[in-house]
């Protein structure tokens, strides 16, 4: 029969985290890695549930309570600070002379190799805890990198989206952009106003001034427009000197008129280009999606496209309102 | 070629020779962008263009580069982690040597589509080694000189490494442990966690 030194030897190359306990469940010899865990109390001659508290399963507080839990997982804590989690294992010795418990950290052993500041000489050899902390580490690298990579994408995703939808001159929206916000409106059936605005003599500045003076004047019109108009109102160029502006849940033709007669007094304002004087003004017609039974997004961009021929036949210069047309398209409700 | 093996590639030229020297070679290379991403893959022969231009630009032979490469990847402070798991290999630095067989499988359990060639170490005696490096990536068994060299420095291990050619088509590293405890190496907790 094996002594208990000898038993101890064995186990300490074994299982560095075995606890020895007699029949009266007083703790006989600790691993070493056990005994690391409280290096300024020994624990030999303590009583085991003194030291370790039994979670799982619950109701045990004597040690042959404990003995009968042979070959079952335990879980425990330690009973003071830190409160590391174990995994145990009863096996008890023959002749009743008291039981090994195996311990093992689980899944806390991250937290218990950095407060126990353990190495890998705590550990047996055939143990995965390295391996496990391993992959941890090299797991987390490999994520951290896919997740930068993630970042930029999206990032990326983002800036091509905005471009997709901008017009990069004037940094209003553009055509596409347009004809999405149009679709939304439409298909939420609520009310608004758009307005299809063509600048007056741009192409005589084209002509005179050049193209730098073109693009000038096309970005004072663009902030002139937002200017004038609200935030979730949409200003978009549509064509080379072409505007649509939509104005969500507007459909006052005074407070329309009012400000199409402001936008155009602002864009006859001439602009100053290196030297030369730029004028030019707008024309504007202006459709209610309200004069629509079932509106659909072409016949409100045609029925502005109508009230904006027409306030050019009439001088330009000036807003033209569908509802005023005397042949108009389609009746107002 | 893996792009972490790309990205270890940049990071090690703009860390050694500066920006400037990684964006002309990036243009050069007509690669069309400045910055190779970790987690995707490019074509090889992007890899071998890149190096091509940094020796010509650099003129230094490649094998020496590679050399620097593989030192720059254990002892440069970019590259922590990398060496935090290059030390879970081994307490010492001749156990370190023995984990090299299983290298490229502990390579895969952290990113399963990195593929590193075969490492095989064979023990002359206590004190000699040779390190098999198994085809698959042109210049491996370069890096892995100037790895293994770092690493004794960070066991604190004296070791003499040279390479010693071919054999078969293996290339042979000869590594001479001439102490194992020449100086105080650096330290390495199990648990010691970026904040």
């Amino acid at each position: 029969m094996m002594s208990n030194v000898e038993l101890a030897g064995l186990l300490d190359t074994l299982c560095p985290m075995f606890v020895l306990v007699d029949r009266d469940g007083r703790i006989q010899r600790v691993g070493p890695t056990v005994q690391k865990l409280r290096p300024d109390t020994p624990m030999r001659g303590q009583a085991f549930l003194d030291v370790f508290e039994l979670v799982r399963p619950r109701k045990v507080t004597t040690l042959s309570a404990l003995l009968s839990l042979a070959g079952a997982k335990l879980h425990l804590k330690l009973h003071d600070r830190p409160r590391t989690a174990l995994k145990g294992l009863v096996a008890p010795l023959p002749n009743d002379m008291g039981a090994v418990v195996n311990l093992s950290f689980g899944i806390s052993i991250l937290d218990a190799v950095r407060d126990y500041a353990l190495t890998s000489a705590d550990f047996s050899g055939t143990d995965l805890a390295i391996e496990l902390l391993y992959l941890v580490e090299a797991k987390s690298a490999a994520m951290e990198a896919s997740r930068s990579l993630n970042l930029r994408l999206q990032g990326a995703m983002l800036a091509a989206e905005e471009q997709a939808y901008t017009d990069m001159l004037t940094g209003l929206k553009n055509r596409r952009a347009m004809d999405v916000v149009l679709g939304h409106l439409v298909s939420g059936n609520g009310p608004f106003a758009l307005m299809h605005l063509d600048l007056d003599y741009f192409k005589s500045v084209n002509d005179r001034f050049g193209h730098a003076a073109g693009d000038y004047v096309l970005k004072q019109a663009a902030r002139i427009m937002v200017e004038e108009t609200r935030a979730d109102d949409t200003v978009a160029r549509v064509g080379g000197d072409e505007f649509v502006i939509i104005f969500k849940g507007l459909v006052n033709e005074a407070v329309l008129s009012a400000i199409a007669t402001r936008l155009i007094e602002r864009l006859q304002h001439p602009i100053s280009f290196e030297g030369s004087t730029c004028c030019i003004s707008a024309s504007i017609g202006t459709a209610l999606s309200t004069q629509f039974h079932s509106p659909k997004p072409a016949e409100i961009l045609n029925a502005a496209d109508q009230a904006l021929y027409e306030a050019k036949r009439k001088g330009r210069s000036r807003n033209c309102l569908f509802s005023s047309l005397a042949h108009k398209a389609m009746p107002p409700q | 070629m893996h792009g972490l093996i790309n990205r270890a590639v940049q990071s090690f030229v703009c860390a050694t020779y500066g920006q400037s020297c990684w964006l002309h070679v990036t243009e050069v290379a007509e690669l069309g962008f400045s910055e190779f991403e970790a987690m995707l893959v490019y074509d090889d022969d992007v890899s071998a263009r890149m190096l091509e231009i940094l020796c010509a630009k650099l003129d230094r032979p490649r094998a020496e580069l590679l050399e620097d490469l593989g030192t720059y990847l254990v002892s440069h402070p970019n590259m922590e982690d990398l060496r935090r798991l290059l030390r879970f290999g081994g307490v010492t630095y001749v156990e370190f040597l023995h984990s090299l067989d299983d290298l490229s499988d502990r390579v895969r359990l952290a990113v399963s589509d990195l593929r590193l060639p075969e490492l095989e170490l064979r023990e002359m005696s206590p004190t000699e080694f040779q390190l098999l490096c198994h085809p698959g990536l042109p210049g491996y068994s370069s890096v892995m000189v100037g790895v293994l060299r770092a690493v004794a420095d960070d066991y604190g291990a004296l070791a003499i490494l040279t390479h010693e050619g071919q054999r078969g088509d293996a290339e042979v590293i000869s590594i001479i442990l001439v102490e194992s405890a020449f100086a105080q190496g650096r330290q390495f907790e199990l648990g010691a966690r970026k904040a």
